[in-house]
């Protein structure tokens, strides 16, 4: 996860370095994402041995995190990242979720590859929806990308094939051996979650990530420095469709169970927005926090019912107004840490005989701020 | 004949789907705010007028007056207290906050009202009809609906031309840095428009109960089909909210004939999409969209 994007200053400023000026290189990778990247493979190999030696309960619950994780990631890459404020992502769920249903039972693919197939259809049918959706801005778009979840809601539900209103059990998964059953869909459910948060990272180290950042934070301005504002938010919607198709594929896939107002249902936009709002906004920490932070919030407080729903709304609310970039926002403001190395930084070079100490990055580069 | 009637019908539908409109509109063109929880707010008139009601100390009528007029203050303190300090920074915050509402009056609703079916009982008046001729007849309810939401459009339209306050509207909507200079008050402008736009949605939101049941859920779908017949009217402006709404409810009665109850509202959806795909700013656009 390092080095990849580092520039040498002689490289990168020579001409117009001046002789007073210390030495330093552009960099993103610090002594602390050598740490990250350690403690993070550390944590997920523990994850995947959940399995192995806790019940099955453990593990059904562990998924419904990684579901979180993985929406919240691709409702953030949207929004956080590219300005593209959705409350329709639940199309793409729903879509994934009989994606599995369709290429399992139907077109009898293996069940854990017909997780990849729902969310390679889900990104198939962006690709037309998001050019007619582009053609509305903010709250507008928001509401375009709502009808179109409605829209592929009421076919589904008035189709006799997909089981109409009342769904369809998802067969081949339920067939498959219990063991297999309930280690297969916890890992591909860890796959996704973690697929997404290296989906966003790998998007961010790309060229194309700063142009999404300046996308957000000014479209006019992107455009005429020569971004192509219509290809990014595409590649965006497009994986964002890709990432939450693979996410409905393992909720239907550890339900065994599609039905139309479930699988489409608003709900999934709700949890999503709470828990970037909660987390934090345009960084991939933030909906990482806000998921373990809503998926706590969740299993203490669902026996209440409606009251468990109003609190997050509540704090959505009192959030999005008191401190717009979330818990990790305030993390950043306080501290300067960026746990992934998407951010360019100047660091100092050390003189050969010293040690390197901490290479703290001097100056933060605006593109994520 | 019958395709005659239904196609009246879906007109008249259009009347309502236009009070549900009118709001969404007006904020819009005022402020460039999208409200998310507009259908919400509607049903939450509903649920207002139901509660007063319930007492059994007044009627429907002024059951409903009370709910319109409080749902008017609401507006405005919803939009003063917290709406106007999410504005101006960026697109987000308004989308998020106004979602939020969404979700905290429809859980708020389904604690205190269950998710229980609800009607408002106007009486005879619901199934009377008016006979044009032998075989055409609409009922006088659909028709009263499409009446109340032409004189609305007409007397915001009135207000928006002719009085003070609608100039510092139009000023607001125009440049609000350069109407601030001028001396308007534009926390207190957004704040009125908001309640204007709230008191139109009550109206629409007690239309509809009396038309039909409705629930705690039962905002969304309206609020989705407010945007439709603004977007294809065009944004910013009030009649084209009404030919909108018109073309929405022609196409979903339309279409439920043609192909089955169940497919009315996909056709009503369809034809959105074609709209937005043809004619994306709709067929009377006023407002530059931000």
């Amino acid at each position: 996860m390092s080095a990849g994007g580092d520039v040498t200053a002689s490289e990168a400023v020579s001409v117009g370095a001046r002789r007073e000026l210390p030495a330093f290189r552009v960099s993103r990778s610090t002594r602390l994402h050598l740490v990250v990247l350690i403690v993070s493979v550390g944590i997920v190999v523990l994850l995947a041995s959940v399995p192995i030696w806790a019940q099955e309960s453990v593990t059904n619950t562990l998924i419904i995190l990684f579901e979180l994780v993985a929406l919240a990631q691709m409702w953030n890459l949207l929004g956080g990242f590219a300005g593209l404020i959705s409350v329709g992502q639940q199309a793409y769920i729903g879509i994934g979720g009989y994606g599995l249903w369709f290429f399992g039972d139907e077109l009898h693919v293996h069940p854990f590859l017909a997780v990849l197939c729902a969310a390679a259809l889900a990104a198939v049918v962006a690709v037309p929806i998001a050019p007619l959706l582009f053609r509305l801005r903010g709250g507008y778009f928001a509401i375009g990308t709502w009808v179109f979840a409605v829209i592929v809601m009421i076919i589904v539900s008035n189709i006799q094939s997909t089981g109409g209103g009342s769904g369809k059990t998802v067969i081949s998964a339920a067939l498959l051996p219990r063991t297999e059953r309930i280690y297969g869909t916890y890992w591909v459910g860890l796959v996704v979650a973690v697929g997404s948060i290296l989906l966003v990272y790998l998007l961010l180290r790309w060229k194309r990530g700063l142009a999404l950042t300046s996308i957000r934070d000014n479209t006019l301005a992107a455009e005429s420095s020569g971004v192509n504002v219509f290809t990014s938010k595409l590649i965006v919607y497009v994986v964002a469709a890709f990432g939450c198709g693979a996410m409905g594929a393992v909720v239907a896939m550890n339900l065994l169970r599609i039905q139309p107002a479930a699988s489409f249902s608003i709900n999934w936009t709700a949890y999503a927005i709470f828990i970037v709002v909660i987390g934090g906004f345009g960084s991939i920490e933030g909906p990482i926090l806000g998921a373990v932070i809503y998926f706590a919030l969740q299993q203490t407080l669902a026996q209440y019912g409606s009251t468990y729903f109003l609190l997050p709304g509540v704090l959505a609310v009192v959030m999005a107004t008191k401190l717009p970039r979330g818990l990790w926002g305030l993390v950043n403001s306080r501290w300067d840490i960026h746990l992934f190395p998407v951010r360019r930084g100047l660091v100092l070079e050390k003189p050969a005989a010293q040690p390197p100490k901490a290479e703290a990055p001097m100056t933060a580069e605006q593109a994520t701020s | 004949m019958n395709w005659v009637n239904i196609a009246l019908q879906g007109v008249l539908l259009g009347g309502l789907y236009a009070l549900f409109a009118i709001g969404l509109a007006l904020v819009f063109g005022v402020m460039r705010l999208v409200n998310l929880a507009h259908g919400d707010l509607g049903i939450l008139a509903a649920f207002i007028t139901l509660a007063f009601l319930r007492t059994g100390h007044v009627g429907l009528i002024e059951s409903a007056i009370l709910s319109i007029v409080i749902m008017f203050g609401v507006g405005y303190v919803l939009q003063r207290g917290l709406l106007n300090y999410t504005l101006g920074t960026d697109d987000t915050r308004p989308i998020v906050v106004t979602f939020g509402l969404a979700i905290i009056i429809q859980n708020a609703l389904l604690l205190k009202f269950s998710a229980d079916e609800q009607g408002l009982d106007a009486g005879s008046i619901e199934t009377a009809s008016l006979h044009i001729s032998k075989q055409i007849a609409i009922g006088w309810y659909p028709l009263l609906v499409f009446v109340l939401a032409v004189v609305i459009i007409a007397a915001v339209q009135l207000f928006l031309n002719r009085t003070k306050m609608g100039r510092a509207f139009r000023a607001t909507s125009d440049d609000r840095e350069a109407a601030e200079l001028m001396g308007m008050n534009n926390r207190h402008i957004y704040a009125l428009a908001m309640a204007v736009s709230l008191a139109t949605v009550a109206i629409g939101g007690i239309a509809l109960a009396v038309r039909t049941t409705f629930d705690p859920t039962a905002g969304s779908f309206n609020l989705i089909y407010a945007f439709e017949a603004v977007i294809m009217g065009g944004m910013g402006s009030l009649w084209g909210t009404l030919l909108g709404g018109v073309i929405l409810g022609l196409a979903q009665t339309l279409g439920a004939q043609a192909f089955g109850t169940g497919w009315g509202i996909l056709c009503g959806n369809v034809v959105f999409l074609i709209v937005l795909a043809v004619r994306p700013s709709g067929f009377f656009a006023r407002t530059v969209t931000a």
